[in-house]
């Protein structure tokens, strides 16, 4: 660890010892998610939706590979595998499906959470722009992930879903075409498809456990960042991860999932479609085809360029929504303001806020039916968007005045108190005023 | 690079700008037209079930009614292809009765003669799934004007409203309002198709199923009225799209209860545990680590002991 009052693994045991010549696999738990990993001390509850995140990576494993047991990756027997067998016959079939369901959207949720943290408290500036961009990394492979899964109970949205997002292709001149063919190994989704996406929606989860290893890693090496932002200076900024952080996700992962199941066990289905309880039919469109809503604000980007300018607008909308993710990337170089927090950006602070509403906004567009006034609200939104990011951030890192920062963050939480600083018995004590902390 | 990310972004925001103007010029100077489908449709009335909410589970009695009249009624042109018949033990038939009920369906299921192996049919067995009428879905849109029966086995999932929609329709049907004709002429109910504000597109090939009250003779003394027939089957359709509902209900309890617990726990773990490295932001109050260390403090001074 970067800290040098991290405590080094202590093997307690003769067969702890023993292991630990061979193999340090405790040693790298202790250092990553143990006590010895110094963790700043004042991270408030939105820093518990990274952990709940791989909880949900985690749920989907675990219920996606029973689920595989049990399903049809075909065209005639996909929608009956899911909605006869493992929604009746299968021993707590449903259960397992609705969790598996739901699970998806709510990783989805805790994922938006953690990013929408990052963004407010400067979580992408150096030195953490590689967790940043690792982290967008398993965010696209989430988004591939979940089309994907969409798609297999082959339903009507299943069907239509996979038509219109393969469809982004198309709008591609030239290779387009024969690149969506050569994706969907047909002129529709078919069989051909259906087995793919069945294949990758089986590999892509450990592909996103692997880079969530990375983005762990990359992340231990400045450490976690903190809502001041401020850097940890010494032992009194820290607590060990284990007991501290891991008592404190652990509740609060109580707390997430409790949620979790009341939507799982109680409205399963709120969150889905009805139109997927249809089996597939290619010769019959929905009247709206609309992806699940965790797609809503990129969906509402695409179908917002309606005008033939130079390019098609299909191609803009396609370009566009692409640009909107992809641009995540640049924010490291797009806010060049050295404060990371927001609450210490009164100007950033606002149009942060003004963002999350602009999202929101997109999202209730994209999940809507077209109508002439939501188009408009739309195109509106979608160029807020754009211009968030790409102009008003940029001006507003440059020419904002940045209100005054704590000195660290022991004085941030302990208004100086000396002896609440290092908690008896967790860390070493490094002078003697500390040393007489809390001798009742 | 920030100049060409900007430069980017402007692009983009012109190009919406562009499509949000002649969007908006287009609405002015050519607006859409109003459309009798969207002014006339209507949602569905509220149902109450005994399904309902979270600690609804199935009345099984209605249940039976529901499969009466869906048996009498609506089997002659809906299937229920992911039920089997067996599973009617789950609302409250015994094996015999199963067994009758399959074996006096009135569509025989397609089989081999097992002496010459050519095409031949058999009775229903339990293990079998309630069947459509029509042998194939040519022979249903023949029968139907062209119009397929969707399967109902899922319907009240498959459809915004679930058995509220299924119940609407069936007691939606009624004429075309002088209204609509007089506002949208074009929007005469075409014949063979029947005018239901229910229905998406207000114009249903369904002729109208329940027509006339004791349509369906109940065994257990329930009236049955259009409406109440119409509630009974829209309670089955729900059964036969989640058979497990109650189980899902009655488990979701426990597993709430549970977390409910565990999260508990966890909170006072939690609290005991940052008890000394937290300095709670209101330095007053029972739960102020500095209180907390005083109130420990005399109680030692007065000897109590705990």
């Amino acid at each position: 660890m970067s800290f040098s009052w991290a405590k080094p693994y202590e093997p307690k045991t003769a067969l702890g010892r023993w292991f630990d010549e061979r193999l340090p696999l405790p040693r790298l738990a202790y250092g990553a998610v143990g006590g010895g990993y110094p963790v700043p001390r004042n991270l408030n509850y939105f820093w518990n939706f990274g952990v709940a995140a791989g909880l949900f990576l985690t749920i989907q494993i675990i219920t996606g590979i029973v689920l595989a047991m049990h399903y049809f990756a075909s065209t005639d027997g996909a929608f009956n595998s899911v909605n006869q067998l493992i929604m009746r016959d299968v021993n707590a079939g449903w259960l397992l499906r609705y969790a598996h369901m739901n699970g998806a959207s709510f990783f989805f949720i805790v994922v938006y959470v953690h990013i929408f943290r990052g963004l407010y408290y400067g979580s992408y500036k150096a030195p953490r722009e590689l967790v940043w961009m690792l982290g967008l990394v398993i965010y696209l492979l989430m988004m591939a992930t979940a089309f994907m899964g969409y798609v297999l109970p082959w339903g009507q949205m299943s069907y239509w879903g996979a038509q219109v997002i393969t469809g982004f292709f198309s709008a591609f001149p030239l290779i387009g075409e024969p690149l969506r063919v050569w994706l969907l190994g047909g002129y529709a989704p078919d069989q051909a498809a259906l087995t793919r996406f069945f294949s990758l929606h089986y590999l892509l989860p450990f592909v996103i456990a692997a880079v969530v290893i990375l983005h762990i890693w990359a992340l231990h090496i400045p450490g976690s960042g903190n809502p001041t932002g401020v850097d940890v200076k010494d032992e009194r900024d820290t607590l060990p991860f284990h007991p501290f952080y891991t008592a404190k996700d652990g509740w609060f992962s109580g707390v997430i999932l409790l949620v979790y199941a009341l939507v799982t066990f109680f409205a399963p289905n709120y969150l889905g479609h009805p139109d997927n309880y249809i089996p597939a039919n290619p010769l019959a469109t929905p009247a709206h085809i609309v992806p699940e809503w965790y797609f809503w604000p990129f969906y509402a980007i695409l179908r917002s360029f309606t005008v033939d300018f130079i390019l098609p607008a299909k191609l803009w909308g396609v370009l566009a929504m692409f640009s909107s993710i992809l641009l995540l990337f640049f924010l490291p170089w797009l806010d060049k303001s050295p404060v990371r927090s927001g609450s210490y950006r009164p100007v950033f602070k606002r149009f942060f806020w003004l963002l999350v509403v602009d999202v929101i906004i997109l999202g209730y567009v994209g999940g809507a039916p077209i109508s002439p006034f939501r188009t408009a609200l739309g195109q509106a939104a979608a160029a807020y968007y754009f211009l968030h990011f790409l102009v008003i951030l940029p001006i507003v890192s440059a020419l904002e005045t940045p209100l005054p920062l704590p000195s660290s963050i022991s004085e941030s939480v302990l208004h100086g108190e000396v002896a609440e600083a290092a908690p008896v018995g967790q860390t070493k004590r490094r002078g003697g005023s500390i040393a007489t902390a809390s001798a009742e | 690079m920030r100049f060409i990310l900007g430069f980017i972004g402007a692009v983009f925001a012109l190009i919406l700008t562009i499509s949000l103007i002649s969007g908006v010029a287009t609405y002015f100077s050519n607006p859409p037209a109003p459309l009798a489908a969207e002014e006339f449709h209507r949602e569905p009335k509220e149902l109450r079930l005994a399904s309902d909410g979270p600690f609804g589970k199935f009345d099984n009695q209605q249940l039976q009614r529901g499969f009466q009249v869906f048996s009498e009624v609506c089997s002659a042109c809906h299937s229920l292809k992911l039920v089997s018949f067996r599973d009617l033990k789950g609302i409250g038939y015994n094996d015999a009765e199963v067994k009758k009920i399959a074996s006096d369906w009135k569509v025989q299921t397609p089989s081999l003669n097992p002496d010459t192996g050519e095409p031949a049919t058999r009775k229903p067995l339990p293990s079998d799934t309630i069947p459509s009428p029509f042998a194939n879905e040519i022979a249903a849109r023949a029968a139907n004007n062209n119009a397929l029966p969707p399967d109902l086995s899922l319907i009240t999932k498959s459809r915004e409203g679930g058995a509220a929609y299924v119940h609407s329709l069936l007691t939606g049907y009624q004429n075309q309002p002088a209204e609509l004709l007089k506002k949208f002429p074009d929007a005469k109910t075409p014949p063979n198709l029947h005018y239901n504000p229910y229905f998406a597109n207000l114009n249903i090939a369904m002729p109208p199923p329940l027509t006339t009250n004791g349509q369906v003779s109940y065994e257990d003394g329930t009236k049955p009225t259009v409406d109440q027939m119409a509630q009974d089957v829209a309670a089955f359709l729900v059964w036969t799209a989640e058979p497990s509902l109650a189980r899902r209900h009655a488990s979701g309890l426990a597993v709430s209860v549970f977390l409910l617990f565990a999260t508990i726990l966890g909170y006072l773990a939690y609290r005991n545990i940052w008890h000394e490295a937290k300095r709670a932001v209101r330095v007053t109050g029972p739960l102020d680590p500095e209180n907390q260390a005083k109130a420990r403090r005399s109680k030692a001074k007065a000897g109590v002991v705990g």
